[in-house]
């Protein structure tokens, strides 16, 4: 357990490294996220646009 | 390569197939480096552990710098041979590069309010790391604020070539003024100066950035690809004209204003 606790202490800059991780993590899972919702949206939409052109043709 | 990837059909089918790899290799690659950084590598004898924010700090840095590089080099391709992916590329990729650049800011203040006593200096190298970040957001902003596509992305690839004199201000910015950023330690000539406990987990995590920015750039252009057919296809529903062929329309409407 103690291992744990020094190893979340960071030598007692835990406020500063944690927080950087932390920032890195939520702005890229962030990015990434958006990324793929916008990428899902526009093949429905896409797709959908599509099906009703078919009959048409 | 570049000339045979740029037809967006061939893109499509090659990035279907290489966007799964590259993404969970970059998965792979980000946790192993995040363990080498918070648990291998050694705290320094004079930072101690907050040198462990370098592991982020540094690849966000070369990150942000390579891919504006990207976006210029993207948009001169756009402006000069019209490639019609270049334009959607370096369109995919600013909005990483700013969500890098915010990283290395966010970053290097909370390593700086330990080490030099300050969350922010007005010094050379951290104004234009500002500015660049800056240059991304008006790029973001440009491009999005025309209707026609191909006029913002015009407009855009001129902000992000003008935008280039400020890449070698960052690089060299710590050897020209002083200030209180370090100067480079690793990509230096003579050799990187830092030790191998410390440069193997920085090179793995900045891989790891590389592959994630790879994955993430073909998934956003594929967005744009889609979004862009599917405009054309409301179009030709409508009550629009009639369709032109690609090459005309990429040709600016009233070519006597442009």
């Amino acid at each position: 357990m103690g291992d744990i606790a020094a190893f979340l202490a960071m030598g007692g800059y835990a406020d500063f490294v944690w927080p950087a991780y932390g920032v890195a993590l939520v702005v890229l899972t962030g990015l990434a996220a958006d990324s793929w919702r916008r990428y899902r949206q526009s093949t429905v939409v896409l797709d959908r646009l599509q099906q009703r052109r078919r009959p048409r043709r | 390569m570049i000339n045979w990837l740029a037809n967006p059909a061939r893109f499509t089918r090659i990035s279907a197939r290489a966007l799964p790899w590259c993404g969970w290799t970059a998965a792979v690659v980000l946790c192993v480096g995040l363990f080498w950084s918070l648990v291998l590598a050694p705290p320094d004898y004079q930072q101690g552990d907050t040198v462990r924010i370098m592991f982020i700090h540094v690849p966000a840095a070369w990150m942000a710098l390579n891919i504006y590089l990207f976006v210029a080099v993207a948009s001169a391709v756009a402006l000069v041979w019209r490639h019609p992916l270049a334009e959607i590329a370096a369109r995919a990729a600013a909005p990483m590069g700013a969500a890098f650049t915010f990283v290395c800011l966010a970053t290097g203040s909370l390593w700086g309010r330990p080490m030099w006593g300050t969350w922010w200096v007005w010094d050379a190298r951290l104004t234009s790391v500002l500015i660049l970040f800056f240059l991304y957001l008006g790029y973001i902003a440009l491009v999005n604020a025309f209707d026609d596509p191909s006029r913002g992305g015009k407009a855009g690839s001129i902000l992000a070539l003008v935008g280039v004199v400020n890449l070698p201000i960052i690089k060299f910015s710590v050897d020209w003024w002083n200030t209180l950023h370090q100067p480079a330690s690793v990509m230096r000539i003579g050799g990187p100066r830092i030790d191998i406990s410390m440069l193997v987990p920085l090179l793995i995590m900045t891989a790891g950035f590389s592959l994630f920015f790879l994955a993430l750039l073909m998934l956003r252009m594929r967005t744009v690809l889609n979004e862009r057919k599917a405009g054309t296809l409301r179009l030709n529903a409508g009550v629009a004209p009639a369709p032109r062929p690609a090459r005309e329309r990429a040709m600016p409407a009233h070519p006597g204003r442009s």
